[in-house]
C-alpha cells in the first residue's frame, strides 16, 4: 500500500462522502469474502460430520442425484466467471460496450444456472423430496442429512447466486451510466469478486454432493 | 460558546436537520451517539430483569413471577446483555467515536456502511424484542438456544434467534469498516507502532467479529431451517446431534467473549497511562498479548461443554489451551500494574474506574480459571458459581471499562465536565452492590446452587438475601452516576479540550470535536504516550 498516495487522498478529500479510495474498498470486499468463506465453512463441517457419521448413507444417496445437471451447472459457473473477468479488463481498456456485453452475458448464465436448478430441485419436489414431507420423514437418519444438507446448501448458493446477479446488474447500470468508466471501476471489481466467490463456493459443493463416492 | 470554537458535530446543520439529520448522518461520532443511546436503553431493560430476577430469588418458592416467566427473564436479559450491550458495546460506541479520531482521520473507511450497521443493530434488537410479544409467548431457552430444547420449545425461538442472525450482521460490518480504517486512515507519521493501544484493541476485535460470526450466524440459520421446515440438523430423533449444534455454538460465543472484553482492555490500556503520566509500560507486548487472544481464544471453546460429552483427550487439550489464553490476559494485568509503578498518579474518576476494573476482572479471572479446569468444572458447571464468573468477566471487564470509557471522554464527547465528587461517590455505591450481589453467587454455587431456576432448597436463602440487597445498592449507585452524567450534559459545566492532559490525539483537539475532526491533518511525529 502506497502511503504517499493515501497522504495525498485523505489531503484532497473534504467530507467522508466525496472521498473515494479503491483500495480501501476492495479489501473491504475481501474481508467481507473471508467471513463469506467461514458462513460455508460451518456447513462443510457439519457435512464432514455427518458423513463420518452415516457413510453408507451419504454414498447411497448421492447416487440419487444427477451428475449431468451438476456438470452443466458446473460448466456455466465456470464460463461465467471468465466474462465476468474479461467485462473488468474490457472496462479497464475503455471498452464500455464489450463491458456491457460481458456484464450481461454473466448475469444471463446465473439466470441460466437458477433455472436449472429449479428444475433440479423441481424433480425432487415432484417425488415428494423436499424438507419436512412425508417422504423425507420416512427417510433413514443418513438419507434425510443428506438431503437436508443438499437443500440447505445448495439453497444457500443459491441466494448468494441472486445477491450476486443483483450486484452485476447494478454494476451494469453504472457502467451504461458512466458511472464505472476506465478510471473508476472498483464497484465492477468488488462484484466480479464476489462472483468468483460464488463460483468457488460451487466448485466446492458440485464434488461434494455430485461426485464424491 | 467560547469564541475560538468552531461549531462542532452536534451543533453542525447538514441538508437535514432534527432528528432526521441524526438518523441520516453518516458522521463517525454522531453513529457512536446512536449507538450509545440505543445501547443505554437495552441496558438497562436488561438490569430492570437482572433486578426483577434478583427480586424473585429473594426468598425460596415464588414471590414474583412463576416458572415459566421467570424462563423468559434470564433469556431475555442474557440475549439483551450479551447481543444488544456486551457484543456491540465499547467497540460501536467509544469505537466509532474515538478510532478515527486518534488515528488522525476524519472518519471510517466506509461511512455509510458504518449507518448500516447501526440501522442492522436497530433491527435486530427490534427482532428479538418483538420476539416477547408475538407467536407462542417469549423464548425460554436461555441466550445459548441449545438444542434440543430450542427445536422442541413452543416459544417463539425463531424470531430470537434470526434476530441474533441480524445482529451478528451488523457486528461483521462494524469489524470490516474498524480494520479497513486502520488499513487505509491513518494521518501522515501515524505508523501501526504509534496507534493507541484502543486502536490495536478494535483491530485484533475487528478479526475476531469477521472470522466467527460467520459460524454462529450459519449455526442459527440451521436452528431455524430445523424449527420451520423439519430438517434434521440437531434432532437426535431424525439422525441429529445436538453436541454439534453446542461445538458450532461455542465456536463463535467463545471468541465472542474476546470481541466484548479486548476493547474493554483497549479502554484501561488508554487510562492508565493518561493517569500515571508515564507511557503505557510494555506497548509491544499488549499488541502481542491482544493478538494472541485473539488467536489462541479460537481453540478453547470445548472449555463450555467439559460435561456434555466429549473425549478424554478432547477435554484435557481444551482445558490445557484455555490456562495458555489466560496467560495473554495476565500479562495485561501486569502491565498495567508496571504502568502505575512509580507514576504521578491522578486520583480521578477514570482512574478510579479502571482500579475497580482491574479489581473485578481479576477476580473473574482467577475464578475463570476454577472452571477451566475439568475436576473442578464438573462440580460447579451450570451452578451460581458460572453465574458469578461471568458477571466477574463481563459486567466487571466490558461494563466497568465501558462505564469507565464514559467517564474518560466525556467531557471530549460534550465538551462538559461532570461533577467528579458525585461520580466518585456514584462508583464506590456502585462497586459495593456490585461485590455483594455477584460474590456470594461463587459461595452459592459451590454449595451446589444450580442456575437458571425460579426457585431453591431453604440453605441457600442467606447468600441470595444478600445478593439481592446487593442488587438494589448497586442500582442505586448506578443512578447516581447515571444522572450525574446527564446533569453534566445537560447544564453548564465548564468546556474543557483536554481536562485529563491525555497524550493521544483526540485529546489535541476541540470539545466537541467538529464535523471534520481535524481541520488540518495532524502529522504524527512520536509514540501514542508521550508525556511532557
Ligand atoms: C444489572 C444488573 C444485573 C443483575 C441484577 C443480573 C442478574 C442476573 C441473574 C439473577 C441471572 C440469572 C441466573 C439464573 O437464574 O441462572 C443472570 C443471568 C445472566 N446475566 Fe445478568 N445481571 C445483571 C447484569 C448483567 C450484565 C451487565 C450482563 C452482561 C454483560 C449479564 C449477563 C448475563 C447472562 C449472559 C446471563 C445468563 C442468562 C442465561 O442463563 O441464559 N448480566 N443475571
Ligand atoms: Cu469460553
Amino acid at each position: 500500500m502506497n502511503s504517499n498516495n493515501q497522504n495525498m487522498e485523505t489531503a484532497i478529500h473534504t467530507h467522508s462522502d466525496m472521498h473515494r479510495d479503491d483500495t480501501a474498498s476492495k479489501l473491504g470486499m475481501w474481508l467481507f469474502i473471508f467471513t463469506e468463506i467461514l458462513l460455508f465453512g460451518g456447513l462443510f463441517i457439519v457435512y464432514s460430520v455427518y458423513r463420518y457419521m452415516n457413510p453408507v448413507a451419504f454414498h447411497l444417496a448421492h447416487e440419487e442425484l444427477s451428475i449431468t445437471m451438476g456438470l452443466i451447472n458446473t460448466i456455466i459457473l465456470l464460463i461465467s466467471s471468465a466474462t465476468v473477468a474479461m467485462s473488468i479488463t474490457a472496462i479497464q481498456k475503455g471498452d464500455k460496450r464489450l463491458s456491457l456485453y460481458m456484464v450481461g452475458a454473466t448475469i444471463l448464465l446465473a439466470l441460466v444456472f437458477l433455472i436449472n436448478k429449479y428444475f433440479e430441485w423441481g424433480s425432487k419436489f415432484e417425488h415428494g423430496m423436499y424438507p419436512g414431507s412425508d417422504l423425507m420423514d420416512m427417510l433413514s437418519n443418513g438419507d434425510m442429512l443428506f438431503f437436508s444438507l443438499y437443500f440447505f446448501m445448495t439453497g444457500l448458493h443459491g441466494v448468494h447466486i441472486i445477491v450476486g446477479m443483483v450486484l452485476l446488474a447494478v454494476s451494469w447500470f453504472k457502467i451504461k451510466k458512466d458511472a464505472v468508466r476506465s478510471d473508476k471501476y472498483a464497484l465492477l471489481e468488488n462484484s466480479g469478486l464476489y462472483w468468483h466467490l460464488v463460483d468457488l463456493i460451487w466448485i466446492f459443493l458440485f464434488p461434494l454432493f455430485y461426485l464424491i463416492h | 460558546m467560547e469564541n475560538n470554537h468552531l461549531p462542532n458535530y452536534l451543533e453542525y446543520r447538514g441538508k437535514r436537520t432534527g432528528l432526521l439529520g441524526w438518523l441520516t448522518t453518516t458522521d463517525h461520532k454522531r453513529i457512536g451517539l446512536l449507538y450509545f443511546y440505543s445501547m443505554m436503553t437495552f441496558f438497562l431493560t436488561g438490569a430492570v430483569l437482572g433486578i426483577l430476577m434478583r427480586l424473585e430469588l429473594i426468598a425460596p418458592g415464588r414471590q414474583l413471577v412463576d416458572a415459566q416467566t421467570y424462563n423468559a427473564f434470564f433469556t431475555l436479559h442474557g440475549l439483551a446483555m450479551i447481543f444488544l450491550f456486551v457484543i456491540p458495546g465499547v467497540g460501536a460506541v467509544f469505537g466509532n467515536f474515538m478510532l478515527p479520531i486518534m488515528l488522525g482521520a476524519k472518519d471510517v473507511a466506509f461511512p455509510k456502511v458504518n449507518l448500516l450497521s447501526w440501522y442492522l443493530y436497530v433491527l435486530g434488537a427490534i427482532i428479538v424484542l418483538t420476539s416477547q410479544f408475538m407467536g407462542d409467548g417469549p423464548p425460554d431457552t436461555g441466550w445459548t438456544f441449545y438444542a434440543p430444547y430450542s427445536l422442541k420449545t413452543q416459544t417463539n425461538v425463531v424470531a430470537a434467534v434470526f434476530g441474533a442472525f441480524v445482529l451478528g450482521f451488523s457486528s461483521i460490518l462494524t469489524g470490516l469498516n474498524f480494520i479497513t480504517t486502520m488499513h487505509r486512515m491513518r494521518a501522515p507519521g501515524m505508523g501501526w507502532k504509534r496507534m493507541p493501544m484502543f486502536a490495536w484493541t478494535l483491530y485484533a476485535t475487528g478479526w475476531i467479529q469477521l472470522l466467527a460470526t460467520p459460524i454462529v450466524g450459519i449455526t442459527l440459520l440451521m436452528l431455524a431451517a430445523e424449527r420451520l421446515l423439519g430438517i434434521g440438523f440437531f434432532d437426535p430423533a431424525i439422525g441429529g446431534d445436538p453436541i454439534l449444534f453446542q461445538h458450532l455454538f461455542w465456536t463463535y460465543s467463545h471468541p465472542a467473549v474476546y470481541i466484548m472484553i479486548l476493547p474493554a482492555m483497549g479502554v484501561i490500556s488508554e487510562i492508565i497511562p493518561t493517569f500515571s503520566r508515564k507511557p503505557l509500560f510494555g506497548y509491544t507486548a499488549l499488541i502481542v498479548s491482544s493478538m494472541a487472544i485473539a488467536f489462541v481464544g479460537y481453540f478453547v471453546w470445548g472449555h463450555h461443554m467439559f460435561t456434555s460429552g466429549m473425549s478424554e483427550g478432547a477435554r484435557w487439550v481444551f482445558s490445557f489451551l484455555s490456562f495458555i489464553v489466560a496467560i495473554p490476559s495476565a500479562i495485561k494485568v501486569f502491565n498495567w500494574t508496571a504502568t502505575l509503578y512509580k507514576g504521578a498518579i491522578n486520583l480521578q474518576t477514570p482512574f478510579w474506574w479502571a482500579m475497580a476494573f482491574i479489581f473485578v476482572f481479576m477476580i473473574g479471572g482467577f475464578s475463570g480459571l476454577v472452571v477451566g479446569s475439568l475436576a473442578t468444572d464438573i462440580h460447579v458447571h451450570d451452578t451460581y458459581f458460572v453465574v458469578a464468573h461471568f458477571h466477574y468477566i463481563v459486567f466487571g471487564g466490558t461494563g466497568f471499562a465501558f462505564f469507565a470509557a464514559m467517564h474518560y471522554w466525556w467531557p471530549k464527547i460534550y465538551g462538559r465536565m461532570y461533577n467528579t465528587k458525585i461520580a466518585n461517590i456514584g462508583l464506590l455505591i456502585f462497586f459495593t452492590g456490585f461485590n455483594m450481589l455477584y460474590f456470594p453467587m461463587f459461595i452459592l454455587g459451590l454449595m451446589g446452587m444450580p442456575r437458571r431456576y425460579y426457585d431453591y432448597l431453604p440453605q441457600f436463602q442467606d447468600g441470595n438475601v444478600i445478593s439481592t440487597i446487593g442488587s438494589w445498592i448497586m442500582i442505586s449507585g448506578l443512578i447516581i452516576i447515571i444522572t450525574n452524567l446527564i446533569r453534566a450534559k445537560k447544564q453548564t459545566g465548564k468546556i474543557v479540550d483536554n481536562p485529563w492532559n491525555g497524550p493521544t490525539l483526540e485529546w489535541s483537539i476541540q470539545s466537541p470535536p467538529t464535523l471534520e475532526n481535524f481541520e488540518e491533518l495532524p502529522v504524527v511525529t512520536h509514540g501514542p504516550y508521550e508525556f511532557k
